[in-house]
């Protein structure tokens, strides 16, 4: 055992193996005892909160003196996902008697939005985000909460998920809860009654494009109104077209935009843009999606919430994804595109015993089992997740992440947000509305790339 | 302190010629003093901190290269380079200047003029006249950002009223070509309501001795509006010309609502938000963009206090 880094863990090792049991509930409840028997709770309460330079290693002895509230901001203001984190919560109270969580459900939009100042200002103790540079730019910034002893001993998560909450320091910042793979999605029944097959190069696509023209339906559905879903098929292709590494340090800013590949990128989706439903810059991607659960559209490069605007059952059901065709049969299609959403902790929280206790849950197969459930379009990161209730649709994304060779998360995730939002939008809409001026664009997000990245 | 009282004029009460000549603060009591001292001080400080420090700062910041994270002291001065970026390759700028300006000019020679005329029209207290005026003035109760959600209503591609009454398929909100105009129409059916409150007040406060003299002249209703109510209402319509001016500049949370200000609703207002909100807060880059848009105010603002500044002498 670990030295204990507060008062309530060294009760707790007092209390002899045979009368603590195996278990790690069995554990707490032993220091919850030790700690009444000296009739001093209140006081382990405080040590146990606000130990910022616990150095404890395994992440159940970390915790184990957790009592009193632990604040939640959640940017989950949806209906279903508030629902879903509620029910999450819920049981994490039941398990942990001694810890109240408060959940501060903030406005999707406006959590994004504010959450520089949301961090520098009174942070809840654990906060909703996701991994990829979004994550460590705050990390790096010393705006969020190192909590790689959470992680230690943690079986249930790949490598690839620990590489995935790694901050640029090599400390864990983040606790995956729940991913979802993009890629083509269609309607099984409309595909089968026409006779369409998965395509699985470019050339096959723009065949299937042909045929569904002929056939009156909108070959690709697409809404880029909100700015960032054609950020997904600019990712697809790239990756497709200059591989993964490639897309990864053109993220990075180490690339030069205004080079051949990227307007290679370009130039291939300018190819395959009258496959594209027209006028998207004013439809939303729930009115792209509804266009294909009407069955007006044949497909959508999307990510799996999706599935969110299908009915749950028979509608879920029908829908079906393939992964983005191949166009270089040098590259293949073994990288893909799946953000992990999460949870961080704040840099100083109130309640640091409390916070990891919650953080560890959230990274737990029993926390993730209640949010998949709730929410069919995201599948669980844990391992040990029970995958026997899953949809058709969430048993295929298990399995196609799984066998994916390269991961990526999402180019306003991968990349700086500044560079996203106020470059990559505005030159991606300007494409899209006039798709032959490649080489004017890619000269001017070059210039504004050189801009921001060096300064 | 002193310099700012001449203004206080002792009363020129009767019987009180024998008192000493006012000889400024002097003679004021101590308690007097403090209160006159707090009444300046008072506003002074509320300018000063809620109007010159930001404006200072942005304008401070704008030479500087700052993500907003931590204090000030880690923001790195760059000169001009974030106003040469903002002119020479940031594309959306040139767009949104000019939309400030298509904003401001049909604010000006469309919406004023047609609140006008529903106020002269509903001043001739018409039947159901006060429906008519509820009814126009209904939008300026509503903030722009519900009006962007009424419009999108009527303007939605898929399941817009206009598209679906007419069967047409124009992208009212996407497609470039229409969606400032339509974004105009909707600013324009709130700005009108707001024009026309305005002026139904100005109208009730026309002396009826005046009309009543035009018509004794034989002067028609046309001549009687432009040549004598219209000249009367000066101060109306130099407060109309202000919150024309203002609303224009300040127009954001419509195309907010709308798309982010974005593809073809580029505003200087929602530039500097998209770079200032949010993650991606390029505080310099930002500020600079709203120090070129409080240049631009400043030309309204010198040209309206040279009218009042006229208007007082």
């Amino acid at each position: 055992m670990p030295r204990p880094s507060t008062e309530a863990e060294y009760l707790a090792s007092l209390v002899p193996p045979s009368a603590r049991g195996f278990s790690r509930r069995a554990l707490l409840r032993g220091a919850v005892g030790a700690g009444s028997l000296l009739a001093v709770p209140s006081l382990l309460a405080a040590c146990g909160s606000g130990d910022a330079t616990s150095s404890s290693g395994a992440s159940g002895a970390a915790t184990s003196g957790a009592t009193g509230t632990v604040s939640l901001g959640s940017n989950g203001s949806d209906a279903a996902p508030k629902a879903a984190l509620q029910s999450v919560i819920d049981s994490f109270q039941k398990a942990n008697s001694g810890l109240s969580v408060k959940i501060n459900t903030i406005d999707h939009n406006t959590f994004q939005e504010n959450i520089n100042n949301y961090l520098q200002g009174s942070p809840d103790d654990v906060f909703t985000w996701f991994s990829g540079y979004r994550m460590r730019f705050f990390a790096a910034q010393g705006l969020a909460g190192d909590i790689s002893d959470v992680w230690q001993g943690k079986s249930n998560m790949s490598d690839a998920l620990k590489a995935a909450s790694t901050g640029d320091d090599g400390k864990q910042y983040f606790m995956p809860s729940t991913n979802y793979p993009w890629a083509v999605f269609y309607r099984k029944s409309l595909w089968s009654s026409k006779g369409y097959e998965v395509p699985k190069t470019l050339d096959d696509l723009k065949t299937l494009g042909a045929q569904m023209k002929k056939d009156g339906l909108d070959p690709i559905a697409f809404g880029d109104k909100d700015g960032w879903p054609a950020m997904g098929t600019f990712d697809q292709l790239n990756m497709r077209i200059n591989s993964y590494d490639y897309h990864v340090s053109l993220m990075a800013g180490k690339e030069d935009w205004s080079g051949d590949k990227v307007k290679a990128v370009f130039n291939t989706w300018r190819d395959i843009l009258p496959l594209h439903q027209s006028d998207s810059l004013g439809r939303t991607w729930q009115e792209a999606a509804q266009s294909l659960q009407q069955k007006k559209s044949g497909m959508y490069v999307l990510g799996a919430f999706v599935a969110q605007q299908f009915s749950k059952g028979a509608e879920q059901d029908d829908l079906d994804f393939f992964t983005f065709p191949e166009v270089d049969s040098n590259i293949g299609t073994d990288a893909i595109e799946a953000p992990i959403d999460g949870f961080m902790m704040a840099a100083s929280p109130k309640n640091e015993a409390g916070a990891k206790k919650l953080l560890s849950y959230f990274g737990s197969a029993d926390a993730q089992n209640i949010s998949v459930k709730a929410d069919p379009s995201v599948i669980a990161t844990a391992s040990d997740a029970d995958q026997s209730g899953y949809t058709a649709l969430q048993k295929k994304s298990v399995e196609f992440v799984k066998s994916a060779k390269h991961i990526s998360q999402f180019m306003d995730r991968d990349t700086r947000p500044d560079f996203a939002s106020t470059v990559m939008i505005p030159a991606i809409q300007s494409f899209l509305k006039t798709p032959t001026d490649v080489d004017n664009l890619v000269k001017s997000i070059q210039q504004q790339k050189l801009s921001i990245f060096t300064s | 302190m002193a310099t700012e009282t001449p203004t206080i004029v002792t009363p020129p009460a009767a019987g009180s010629r024998k008192r000493p000549r006012y000889r400024g603060i002097n003679q004021l009591s101590a308690v007097d003093r403090v209160v006159v001292g707090i009444m300046v001080a008072v506003p002074t400080a509320l300018v000063v901190l809620l109007v010159w420090f930001p404006a200072v700062g942005s304008v401070l910041l704008s030479f500087t290269n700052w993500n907003g994270i931590g204090d000030v002291s880690r923001a790195k001065w760059v000169g001009l380079k974030n106003y040469t970026d903002v002119v020479t390759i940031y594309p959306p700028f040139v767009p949104a200047v000019e939309h400030n300006l298509i904003w401001l000019l049909v604010m000006f020679a469309l919406a004023t003029p047609l609140g006008m005329l529903m106020a002269v029209l509903l001043d001739r207290e018409l039947k159901g006249g006060r429906i008519y005026q509820t009814a126009f003035y209904l939008p300026v109760v509503l903030s722009l950002a519900l009006v962007g959600f009424i419009w999108q209503l009527i303007y939605s591609k898929d399941q817009g009223l206009i598209n679906t009454v007419t069967g047409s398929q124009i992208d009212w909100y996407g497609d470039q070509s229409y969606n400032l105009w339509a974004a105009l129409v909707a600013a324009s059916w709130r700005h009108m309501g707001y024009i026309m409150l305005l002026y139904l007040a100005g109208l009730k406060g026309v002396d009826p001795s005046l009309r009543e003299a035009a018509k004794v002249d034989g002067a028609s209703e046309r001549a009687t509006f432009f040549r004598i109510v219209f000249p009367v209402m000066r101060p109306i319509n130099i407060i109309v010309l202000v919150v024309t001016v203002i609303e224009s500049l300040r127009a954001f949370d419509l195309v907010w609502v709308i798309n982010k200000g974005r593809n073809g609703l580029e505003l200087i207002a929602t530039l500097v938000t998209q770079n200032i909100v949010g993650e991606a807060s390029r505080i310099g880059f930002g500020s600079a963009l709203a120090t070129f848009m409080l240049l631009i105010s400043s030309v309204f603002i010198v040209i309206y206090l040279r009218i009042v500044m006229r208007e007082d002498q």
